[in-house]
Order: C-alpha cells, then structure tokens, then sequence
C-alpha cells in the first residue's frame, strides 16, 4: 500500500508537503494555549421525523478532544445524530449539552459537499467561517492562516469553480477551522473524493486535528477511514449505539497495518450481523 | 496531456483581430446584395429602397434634427418605461420569493394578469390615457413587468438550500444572507429576466408609437408612410433594430462584469 502511494497520478492532491506545515506552526504558536476540546454528553436523545423514528434514545459521553467515529448503515441515524449535535435539527427528547458555555463559533461542521459561495474568491468563502467576528480588522489575516493550514493559500484569489474536488474540501476545511471550533462535526467529508485524495485529505484531518485538540465527530460509512482516523468507532444500528469500541492504536498509524484491518474485519463484521442476505455488500 | 494543453493556445493564435468581425460578415453581405438588387433594377424603389437611399434618407433627417429627436423620444419612453415596470418587478420578485405571506397574497393574481396580452389592453389604455407619454410608458412598464417578476422569483426560489443552510450555520444575519447568498445566486436567472424583458420593451415601444403617438421612431415611421416614403420607414426599422441590438449588448456587458465568477463567464 505504502509502496503504490509513492506513484500518484497528478491529480492526486498531496496536501501533506512539510513547509506549510511548518509555516502553519509557526503562525499557530501565538494562538492562544487554552483552545482545546469541548466534552459533550448526551443522554435519552430521540428524535422522529413525523412517525418515523430515526434516533431511539442515545447515551454518550464523549470526553474533550477526543476523536469519535460514528458509521453505520445508510439510514440508521448518524448524520441526524450528527446535524443534531450541530444544532441543526430540533431534538424530539433527551439532551445534549457541552462541558462549557458555547459561543456559536465552538461547534463548526464539515458536510460532504463543499457548500462554498461559488460568487466569492476563496479567502472571502474562508472569512465567512469567522461568524460574527467577520468583520474584525484580523478577519482577512486569520482566513489567510487557515487557508495557509490546509496548504491553500496560493489560491486565496481563485473563484471556487476552478478548484479540484479536494481543493473545495480543503477551502471548506479552512472555513470550518478559521473561527478556531473546540467541536469540530464531519458529515462524510471524504465520500465524493476519490480514493487517494481521500487518503491526503485524511491526513490533513489528522493533523489539524492533532495540532488544535478540538473534539472531533466524524460521520462516515468508510469503516477503514473511522478507525485510522478515530480513537474510539461507535456502530449505530436501529437508532441505537450498537457498539462503542476503543481503537487503541497508536499514532501515526500506518495504513494497511495488519492491527488496522483487523480491527476494521471485526467492525464490519458486527455491521453485516443481522443481514439475511449479505451477498449483494 | 502536452497536446491538450497546447490547443486552447492554437485556436487563439488562429486569426487574432478577425474573431470580433466575423459576427458582422452576413449583416454586411445582405447590405451588399440588397444594393446590388436595387441598383441592377431587380428590386423596383418602390417596393424597397436601396441601402444608400436609406442611409441618405438617415442623413437629411439627421440634418434637420428630426432623426435625433425621435430617437431621444423613443428611447427615453423605453428607459422610463423599463425602470418603472422592471423595478415594480423585481420588488415583487423578492417580496414573493423571500416570504410566504406575500406570495400567497400576490402571486395568483400575477399569474392571472400575466395571461393577458398586455397589447390587447391598448384600446383601453388609449381612452384612459389618451396619446399622452404615460400611455406608452404604462404599456412598457406592464410588458417589463412580467419577465423580471418570473425571473427575479424563480431565482430567488432555486438557490441551493444547502447554501443558505451553510449561511445560517456561520451565523449570517438575514441581510447578510440575502447579500451574500440569496441575490447573488438569483443573479443568473435575473440576467435571463432582463434580457428578455428589453426584448419585449422594444417590441411595445414600437407597436404602441405606430398606433398612439406624435413622436418616436415609430410615429416617424407612420408619418412616413402617409407621404409614401418608403425609404423612411425602411431607416426607422433598421434603428429599432441597432437600438435593440444596443441594449442586448449592454445587459450582456452588466452580464460579464457581475458574473465573473460563473464558469459559463470564465475566461480560459
């Protein structure tokens, strides 16, 4: 696997070149130290959208900065689950509340598709993560520094349309990130990508991750992707939390490794039980 | 990957100052051929003047400042005309598609007025306002109307949710979210409106000034012939369409500079 990476095709974006990084060090060394994760507890929460009950009382704690995978079949719930994290459906019952008071700037959401502003230049769709402090004097500044975190910024001044798949990812990345969020929401952020961008684009997301500690809830069907990325996977089956499995493996993690797949066999193997007929998966 | 790269450089290097004339060729051969008919006697006077009769016809009006005139009359009949219709709108474009209440209020009776043919209203329109200007410029107003109200609406209604869905997660205000997501995303389809609403301005300018007028390029046309002078009525023609032509250009000019960042307006 490692061996095939090294003949990426051209389009394949590397967004894991060293001097940006060290250049996204370097400006981040001023930010200040106390940003880190926001702890979230939820208890009881259901939600049905008419008589349709997608969410059938969830428990769970997730502590501060930690890494939370949610996968699960299409339907069982994790997006909703997610979009009800985010504040972006109406809770049915139960609760959800953070560790902390929260400004609306904490909690920030990646979804699959990009969403940019396709009328406005890159740093302007960057800016617009800033929220209310949009217009504060450092605004065009600390867009600069996030576009500069993503590996972006020579393209501060292009119009969306001209950006790759992975790009616009990245842009909505750095919008996501630029108002510095201690809860950080991905809705399947790689599904539309492919194959090796995907793994760049996992990296970069490992980074940031690493480097901000914000706490990280990540939705996706790509059960090789929730535990390379994640310190802990949730299965979610029927609206419930099915399984919650710690994946104790340390970091970087090597993609392929045998401890990987096995941990990745066994979780599929947990999302197939319950299907008749498997042969069509 | 070299060849492709190197072809969008070849069709630019091929005939670099032609490319802005080539629109021009067949307008400028029926002028010729019709001169040659003319001049030949293939085309009787009567029937259709040659172009340079035309053009001296357009030269003696011009002198007497008569050409000049009519033109200003027209077209400012048509500038008022468009702002009043194309704002009134474009006003009920947005109110309608930016709250229910005023659509349910407002937009059935829209759609039923849109059905009538607003030339079907000129007898009505002369016995309440006469020949007077307000009755030309009612008529384009009303002609306006409906392009930029469909299409301001439609606009507004088919920006992507996910958009204004990403706008209220980053906290935009409604104003800010109108600015920055609502109009600019109606803008295309407004284009589309105005486009075809100076279309129709033009179209009831002309047949409202040959029907109920004293001035204008269509009254000069009517004038003309009464006094069988066909080669005036063959200029008036020609200038509805440099006029209409003028202000196809101009809308498309606004078209470039506002929607730059829309691939089908991107330069390669």
């Amino acid at each position: 696997m490692q061996e095939a990476l090294r003949f990426r095709p051209a389009d394949a974006e590397a967004v894991d070149q060293p001097e940006f990084v060290k250049q996204a060090r370097l400006l981040r060394r001023d930010a200040d130290a106390l940003l880190r994760g926001l702890s979230l507890t939820i208890r009881g929460l259901r939600k049905s959208f008419g008589d349709n009950e997608v969410l059938r009382g969830i428990d769970l704690h997730i502590p501060a900065g930690q890494s939370v995978a949610i996968v699960g079949r299409s339907g069982c719930g994790k997006s909703t689950l997610l979009r009800l994290i985010a504040g972006l459906e109406t809770i049915t019952a139960g609760t959800i509340s953070f560790g902390e008071e929260t400004r609306a700037e904490d909690v920030r959401v990646m979804f699959q598709e990009p969403r940019l502003l396709p009328w406005a230049r890159v740093l302007s769709n960057v800016e617009v993560g800033l929220g209310r402090e949009r217009t504060s004097p450092d605004a065009q500044a600390r867009a600069d520094s996030a576009l500069v975190e993503v590996g972006l910024d020579d393209k501060r001044a292009q119009w969306p349309a001209v950006l790759s798949g992975g790009q616009k990812q990245r842009v909505a990345l750095a919008r996501a990130l630029v108002s510095r969020p201690r809860v950080l929401a991905f809705d399947e952020p790689l599904g539309a990508l492919d194959a090796l961008t995907r793994i760049s684009m996992q990296r970069l997301l490992e980074r940031v991750w690493q480097d901000q500690g914000f706490t990280a809830i990540l939705v996706t069907h790509d059960v090789s992707e929730a535990v390379a990325l994640a310190d802990r996977v949730l299965v979610i089956e029927d609206g419930r939390i099915a399984h919650d499995i710690d994946v104790n493996i340390p970091r970087p993690r090597r993609r392929g490794s045998a401890e990987l797949a096995a941990l990745e066999g066994s979780i599929l193997k947990n999302l197939l039980q319950g299907t008749e007929d498997t042969s069509d998966l | 990957m070299s060849l492709i790269e190197s072809l969008p450089r070849v069709r630019r290097l091929r005939l670099p100052r032609a490319d802005g004339l080539i629109p021009w060729i067949v307008p400028l051969a029926i002028i010729l051929l019709w001169q040659v008919a003319c001049v030949t006697g293939f085309v009787s006077a009567r029937v259709l003047p040659a172009p340079s009769d035309v053009a001296l016809a357009g030269w003696k009006l011009l002198l007497s400042g008569e050409l000049v005139r009519n033109i200003w009359v027209s077209f400012w009949r048509a500038s008022v005309g468009f702002l009043i219709g194309g704002s009134i709108g474009f006003t009920f474009g947005l109110a309608n598609g930016l709250s229910q209440l005023s659509s349910k209020l407002t937009d059935t009776t829209l759609q039923m007025v849109r059905n009538i043919p607003h030339l079907a209203l000129i007898p009505l329109v002369i016995l309440w306002f006469g020949i007077d200007e307000s009755a030309k410029l009612f008529l384009v107003a009303l002609g306006v109307f409906f392009p930029i109200y469909l299409n301001t609406l439609h606009g507004i209604r088919t920006v992507d949710p996910q958009l204004i869905e990403m706008g209220r997660i980053y906290g935009m205000t409604d104003g800010e979210l109108f600015r920055r997501v609502i109009f600019p995303g109606a803008l295309p389809s407004i284009f589309v409106g105005l486009r075809f609403a100076l279309g129709i301005m033009w179209l009831t300018l002309i047949v409202a000034e040959t029907i109920a007028a004293s001035s204008g390029v269509g009254y000069m046309a009517m004038q003309a012939r009464e006094f069988m002078l066909i080669d005036v009525v063959v200029l008036s023609i020609l200038i509805y369409a440099l006029l209409g032509k003028l202000a196809d250009s101009a809308s498309r000019a606004l078209e470039r500079l506002t929607l730059s960042w829309h691939p089908a307006f991107q330069k390669h």
